[in-house]
């Protein structure tokens, strides 16, 4: 007989866990349990639990089988797998070493602080008892129970926190100034209306803990004196929307929302109201105008939310990041939070770290922490150790970091000091096949598209820099048309209503900034650099390297590259149309691209 | 409570909560705009009304900020008319230079700003927004490609008119101006929408081709229809009235309804009476004023001595004035000697 053990099972449920086949691994192990008798006839206890994002979302699914608290993690785990894991590893207690982790694993994690994501990927998102026994809900408790509003508003202004969703604004700065607003009732709103490209931090905050989020809600509401409050998020997040609902419906239960909130004169509760996925409504007063029933459009500030918010009345918004570090600064107070950062920046920030690296995923790291580490500790260095050429922060609204600044410090003034921003957290690493010019019209496409139509320089004006810009990209660039790039960014970003308009110029400027080259080399030459705007490109046989062994001939599917067996071969460049795939099919490296 | 800023260099004393806007057209100061209607709710859409205020890190729109205690304010410099000008030299950039047979012509904000600016070239060319098709509806005739989205129309079909007929859909370089799902306008057609429109893009349809500014005579008029009075401006073109509109210092603030505004085509009508008849042998004939008031007095007279006073009733019409309202039933009870008096706006 077997000595009796207990086994814990985590399956990484985030989207993409689900992505890669996270539902059949967690019923393939349920099955494979049941089938081996574990619970039954075999002494072992084993609970099979999904969890959310731990941030390493290019090796999912990723598993973790904890036996009497020791952890091995699997990764790319698909449930064809799971038979062997079972038999091998809990029924004979030997790992399979194979699918473990492997060192870069490790060390993807080892420079990152988890504040933030400290319980994602170990508490059940759809269990609030996994979250209340890793301490959840005890900041709330404590609050409640021996601080006065002010002293909730004063802890948080101690711990430096700024706001995540961009610009950095003092947290309890905001909260007080809401508090002290005439007017009521007031309200909360949590800010998750993400829509970076390529950002997925608060998506995956709500989706792996969403109760730190909705226990920073209720401390929030508790400081400024707020009885309702809103989550605004993105119906293109089903999954954190439908774990956001279970959520708020056990917090219901368990008397942390409602009337009376632990048996406490304090009445709260939170609605979701769903957004149509317009990136403008990430603006405050946008939000708010969607909330209230109208087209998002912003308004000119002042008034301010904290003064005239929702419904005329004094609101507090807050990204979703933001409120998940509340109840952590609660718990482990103000000085803990602050030993993380700099002077200025306090605490950690999510990021989400995509592009050219090895390692892409969700991380979260002090701020301050250099660049270099993020790329090449964090990160791993480049895909296929290419030259990193840039790092791109702050998504639509931000700039770029050139490589020879990869030792800058990432915070807030820095950032900003180098043309960039920390932004709500997107991080795109770019390399030497990059073309700067492209990634600016890629960006502008995005905010173009984005921009809510009400204000001119930036309904017309970000139109007209994404004109430039893809007649540039397409060979047509005319002399002067980087003055005049620089010139109506300058006045788009001066003359724009909101954030929206008056950062849309970022992406150009930075790279204007940094390279210039590129844009000449586009606009004189003709040429694009990275090889990467087809328009610019050309794609030639070189004679001495080519063997005549037609493969190339034959991928082409224009019919643009004829010659005989064993003979050197030609593109016909009238016919070309630029695809690339003679280039990738080469085997002797006979195939010029530029 | 009083608060003292300056404007370009001149200290004034102004009431507080009014915005930079007011005080300035209050003084005489110039700021263009083309999204602001002091009857309306604030947008700062345009952005060419933005000043410069000592201290502040970026200009601000004059029509959503209000002014403070001590507040320094430029409305113009090189730099805010640099601003300006982008801005306009952008909207030109997508909008049709058809001022040549354009109705709105001679009207236009948008062309005197063209002018002003002396905008030529345009630096910005590239696509313009094409529609095709036109508004079925009867009254508003809708060219969208003259939109500037400045927003007037919707936010006086809201806060005005409180009909929502239309809002702005879509986003981006494609937002655009639109009832419901982009249906025919089918509203109650006040025409406050077309009143308010800096540009050509809301017409109406009757006066389409008649006139432009430059052709007609204004002439002050009392609106027909009821007893509110409302003041309208008939425009007049070769002694036709093709077009009415409503002054905004008006005591009706320049707003009319569909009948003030687009029901005018009586007052050129064939059939319109305009001397009275008398029945003689079974046929009307043209008669004098003199002699029909003497017509009706007489058998006015006769019904009377013949069957009383209280023979006769008389029905007057919502589209009189108060006054004349007033004299009608004065003339019943006191010359005819009845209280049959009675108003069709009873029925």
């Amino acid at each position: 007989m077997m000595q009796e053990c207990n086994i814990v099972i985590k399956v990484c449920m985030g989207t993409g866990g689900i992505a890669a086949g996270g539902t059949g691994v967690v019923s393939a192990f349920n099955e494979e349990i049941k089938a081996a008798g574990i619970n039954a006839s075999v002494e072992k206890n084993c609970s099979v639990h999904n969890v959310g994002c731990r941030g390493f979302c290019a090796r999912d699914v990723l598993v973790d089988v904890i036996i009497d608290g020791e952890k091995t993690t699997y990764e790319y785990i698909k449930s064809d797998m799971v038979p062997r894991i079972v038999q091998e590893h809990i029924l004979q207690g030997q790992a399979v070493g194979d699918w473990e982790v492997k060192e870069d694993y490790h060390t993807f994690h080892e420079k990152q602080v988890k504040v933030v994501l400290s319980d994602c990927g170990e508490v059940d998102p759809e269990d609030i008892e996994s979250y209340v026994e890793r301490g959840g809900y005890e900041a709330l408790k404590k609050v409640l129970a021996t601080m006065t509003p002010e002293e909730t508003i004063d802890l948080i202004k101690a711990s430096g926190l700024r706001g995540r969703g961009g610009a950095g604004f003092p947290t309890g700065l905001k909260w007080e100034f809401a508090r002290k607003a005439p007017g009521e009732p007031k309200y909360l709103i949590c800010n998750a209306d993400e829509g970076d490209p390529g950002a997925f931090m608060d998506r995956s905050v709500i989706e792996g803990n969403p109760h730190s989020v909705i226990e920073g809600m209720i401390i929030g509401a508790y400081a400024i004196g707020a009885l309702k409050g809103y989550v605004y998020i993105r119906a293109e997040y089903p999954l954190a929307v439908e774990r956001l609902k279970i959520a708020l419906d056990q917090a219901r239960q368990r008397g942390f929302l409602g009337n009376r909130i632990q048996e406490r004169d304090f009445n709260f509760d939170i609605k979701i109201k769903l957004g149509a996925g317009a990136f403008v409504c990430g603006e405050e007063t946008a939000l708010i105008a969607s909330i209230e029933g109208n087209r998002g459009m912003p308004k000119a500030k002042p008034p301010f939310p904290a003064q005239k918010g929702l419904w005329g009345k004094p609101t507090v918004i807050n990204n979703v990041e933001t409120l998940a570090n509340i109840a952590y600064i609660i718990r482990n107070g103000a000085d803990w939070f602050a030993q993380f950062g700099t002077e200025k920046s306090k605490g950690t920030k999510v990021f989400a770290l995509t592009g050219k690296v090895k390692n892409s995923g969700l991380i979260e790291v002090p701020l301050g922490i250099a660049l270099r580490e993020i790329v090449y500790d964090i990160g791993g260095g480049i895909e296929g150790d290419r030259k990193l050429k840039a790092v791109q922060t702050g998504g639509p609204s931000g700039g770029c970091i050139t490589a020879d600044m990869i030792d800058i410090a990432v915070d807030y003034e820095s950032l900003a000091k180098a043309g960039s921003i920390v932004g709500s957290g997107g991080m795109v690493v770019m390399d030497e096949t990059d073309c700067m010019v492209n990634i600016a019209k890629y960006f502008l496409e995005f905010t173009q598209a984005e921009s809510c139509g009400k204000c001119v320089p930036c309904r017309i004006g970000t139109k007209r820099l994404l004109e430039i810009l893809e007649r540039i990209t397409d060979g047509r660039g005319r002399p002067g048309d980087m003055d005049l790039l620089e010139k109506l960014s300058n006045d788009i970003r001066s003359a724009s209503l909101c954030g929206l308009g008056q950062t849309a110029p970022n992406p150009v400027l930075s790279t204007l900034r940094y390279f210039r080259d590129e844009y000449e080399a586009h606009i004189h030459e003709k040429r694009c650099p990275a090889g990467v705007c087809k328009n610019l490109l050309t794609y030639s046989i070189l004679e001495e390297f080519c063997k005549g062994c037609t493969m190339c001939a034959r991928v082409c599917p224009a019919g643009a590259i004829v010659g005989e067996k064993k003979k050197p071969h030609k593109i016909i460049q009238e016919i070309c149309v630029k695809c690339g795939a003679c280039f990738e099919t080469c085997k002797f490296k006979a195939i010029k691209k530029g | 409570m009083m608060v003292t800023l300056t404007i370009d260099g001149r200290s004034i004393k102004v009431r507080d909560g009014s915005t930079i806007l007011q005080v300035s057209r209050e003084h005489d100061f110039y700021i263009p705009t083309l999204c602001d209607d002091p009857r309306l709710e604030p947008y700062g859409g345009c952005r060419l009304c933005l000043v410069q205020i000592k201290g502040m890190p970026r200009p601000v729109t004059a029509c959503t900020t209000p002014v403070t205690e001590g507040m320094n304010v430029e409305t113009t410099n090189e730099e805010i008319e640099g601003l300006r000008r982008t801005i306009v030299e952008l909207l030109l950039s997508d909008h049709p230079t058809d001022c040549m047979i354009c109705e709105k012509a001679g009207d236009c904000t948008l062309q005197e700003l063209a002018y002003f600016y002396n905008l030529r070239e345009n630096r910005f060319e590239g696509e313009r927004r094409q529609y095709s098709g036109s508004d079925g509806n009867p009254f508003i005739e809708r060219n969208m490609e003259k939109c500037i989205l400045c927003g007037k129309c919707v936010r006086v079909c809201n806060e005005v008119q409180g009909v929502s007929a239309i809002e702005i859909a879509y986003r981006g370089f494609s937002a655009k101006v639109c009832p419901p799902f982009e249906k025919d306008l089918d509203c109650e057609f006040c025409g406050q929408c077309v009143s308010v429109c800096p540009t050509g893009a809301l017409m109406g349809k009757i006066s389409m081709g008649k006139g432009r500014q430059k052709d007609i005579e204004k002439v002050e008029s009392i609106c027909p229809y009821c007893g509110c009075g409302c003041n309208i401006t008939l425009h007049v073109a070769r002694n036709e009235v093709i077009r009415v509109s409503s002054r905004p210092e008006s005591l009706n603030e320049g707003w009319l309804c569909v009948k003030g505004r687009f029901g005018f085509r009586f007052n050129s009508s064939p059939d319109r009476l305009k001397h009275p008849l008398i029945k003689r042998n079974g046929r009307f004939e043209e008669a004098s004023w003199d002699e029909a008031l003497d017509y009706v007095a007489e058998r006015f007279g006769e019904i009377k001595e013949k069957h009383g006073a209280d023979a006769i009733a008389g029905l007057s019409s919502a589209r009189c004035t108060n006054e004349e309202n007033y004299l009608f039933q004065k003339f019943l009870r006191a010359a005819v000697g009845t209280n049959n008096i009675d108003h069709c706006a009873r029925y």
